[in-house]
């Protein structure tokens, strides 16, 4: 479960986050909407620890995420994984590499790297493109490849920020299922999209947030603004 | 942790083969630096001979009076030899003297022939005296001068040429503070140099050193794999700098023995050959691994 309680982000000239709070419980799938600027990127920063809360505090199944030391967050980051509008896949490595990436981090053995990469790009449709560079791959690909790489470590949960910003709509729809897929397997999954028909069709638990603030938080939500 | 090591070393590895150009040119950096460190190694060698050679050129002679026995002399040899700084005395007994002085005017048959119309051999016995530094010549004299073989001894010829000497023991001196003042200053700029251009190509990974935290890799396996890059960097540029350097230095030695017939720098660099290689990829290698190390830091804090 991750507790989001009374979290506020103070930029120097600008508030992005005003006392917030949020439980998402475990295997929850949750959209997070939101005008541009309305501090939906920077609430996901927060459970990566990429940022920092100025006020307030981030659990994790009880444990305090904001205050870990930066020893710790490669181990919190192998249980959540982040999938982005710009995919972030690493340039000079293949697909393969960049999915084995994820695992090698995590020391382990080749054996297994060898087994679970090839499944893992097959079920994100990608079999055909393992030994090839990212900028080789279309968009959509470039996301099942970095999809690929968030499951291959089974984490407990998986944020994807606008993970659709860059798609046309048919391989928009493919992350979508892809996404839905891997929440029926049992990851919580927390997407923050602009897409207004993926919201509606999805009919999920909608978080709606303006200017740092959440102004409605409903099960089978709508996207409203 | 082998298998982790081996891993870092093989993503180094592959990194470095997909940053072709971008290696090459660190490379070439690389190699500039550490020909110009090749080159002040020889500055360094050659001032040392050329300062040597010098040193030895200035001696100081001691006559003894005709009374001074051969045995009170090597007492005063051992003396001299015992002060600590003194590096080598040479004995010239009458004879000897004789000898040499026939020898060096065997074209003058009349001084020859006047010479030997005397009974006596005329000529002194002497010590030849060389310092470890010229500028010890004061204090050896002195002690001469104070000590128990003061009646003995008839003149020394140091102080017509002290201004010579002081002359050139300043000059000496000078020789080596500004070949270390140089030997500083390329070798701190060439370092820079180097060191930058390793930051640039690290700089251009920021974007990947990001992207590897965000997957959950650990600050040592991020950093590892640019440390391997950097010792290749570093190894490789040593290995072309030697490649270049002999060639370079065979065809050069004849213009610098010219200058320095006791130098044969080229000679030296080929018995001292894996000595050589060792020192400089040395260098290379920490000036690869050091300036990775140094210019990651920054890209991983959070
Ligand atoms: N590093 C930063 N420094 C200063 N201000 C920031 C920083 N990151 C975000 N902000 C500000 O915080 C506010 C919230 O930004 P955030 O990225 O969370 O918005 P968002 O809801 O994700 O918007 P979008 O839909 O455009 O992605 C914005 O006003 C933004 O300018
Ligand atoms: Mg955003």
């Amino acid at each position: 479960m991750i507790v989001f309680e009374n979290i506020s982000k103070i930029y120097p000239n600008i508030v992005a986050l005003e006392k917030v709070n949020l439980k998402i419980n475990s295997r929850e799938f949750v959209t997070i909407v939101g005008q541009s600027g309305a501090g939906k990127s920077t609430l996901l920063k927060l459970l990566t620890v990429e940022e920092l809360p100025t006020e307030g505090r981030v659990l994790l199944d009880d444990v305090e995420i904001n205050s870990l030391k930066s020893r710790d967050l490669p181990s919190l980051r192998r249980k959540i994984s982040s999938i982005f509008q710009d995919f972030k896949l690493l340039s000079n490595k293949t697909t393969f590499e960049n999915v084995a990436f994820a695992l090698e981090v995590a020391g382990k053995s080749r054996e297994e790297i060898s087994e679970t990469v090839p499944q893992v790009l097959e079920l994100v449709g990608l079999k055909n493109h393992f030994n090839v560079f990212p900028h080789q791959l279309s968009g959509g690909e470039r996301q099942r490849a970095s999809i690929a790489r968030a499951l291959v470590l089974r984490p407990d949960i998986i944020i994807a920020d606008e993970p659709t910003g860059n798609l046309d709509p048919l391989n928009t729809w493919d992350v979508i299922r892809l996404l839905v897929k891997i929440n029926e397997l049992g990851t919580t999954v927390i997407l923050a999209t602009h897409n207004r028909e993926i919201v509606n069709t999805l009919n999920k638990r909608v978080i709606s947030m303006d200017k740092g603030r959440i102004v409605r938080d409903e099960e089978n939500g709508r996207y409203i603004l | 942790m082998l298998a982790s090591i081996q891993r870092i070393f093989r993503n180094g590895a592959i990194n470095f083969y997909r940053n072709g150009w971008l290696s090459t040119a660190t490379i070439s950096i690389m190699v500039l630096t550490l020909l110009v460190i090749s080159s002040l190694m020889i500055l360094s060698i050659t001032t040392r001979v050329a300062v040597e050679t010098l040193q030895n050129k200035i001696d100081i002679t001691v006559y003894f009076s005709k009374d001074a026995t051969e045995d009170k002399i090597s007492e005063v040899t051992s003396e001299l030899n015992n002060l600590g700084i003194v590096k080598n005395v040479e004995y010239i007994s009458k004879e000897d003297a004789l000898s040499k002085f026939k020898e060096r005017h065997k074209d003058n048959s009349l001084l020859l022939q006047s010479l030997s119309e005397l009974d006596d051999n005329p000529l002194p016995s002497s010590v030849n005296i060389k310092a470890k530094d010229p500028s010890n010549f004061a204090n050896i004299v002195s002690f001469l001068e104070s000590g128990s073989a003061k009646d003995m001894i008839d003149k020394i010829n140091y102080y017509e040429n002290q201004t010579m000497i002081n002359r050139l023991t300043r000059f000496i001196s000078t020789t080596r503070q500004l070949g270390l003042a140089l030997i500083i200053v390329f070798s701190t700029v060439a370092f820079l140099v180097s060191f930058n251009t390793v930051r640039v190509a690290i700089y251009t990974a920021r974007e990947e050193i990001s992207i590897m935290k965000l997957v959950g890799a650990s600050n040592w396996f991020i950093r590892g794999p640019f440390l391997a890059e950097g010792f290749l960097y570093g190894l490789i540029a040593s290995i072309v700098t030697v490649a270049i350097f002999y060639p370079v230095l065979s065809f050069a030695s004849p213009y610098i023995n010219a200058f320095l017939p006791k130098a044969d720098i080229y000679n030296y660099f080929k018995e001292n050959f894996f000595q050589f290689f060792g020192i400089i990829s040395a260098i290379g290698v920490g000036i690869g691994v050091i300036s990775s190390l140094i210019a990651i830091r920054k890209h991983l804090k959070n």
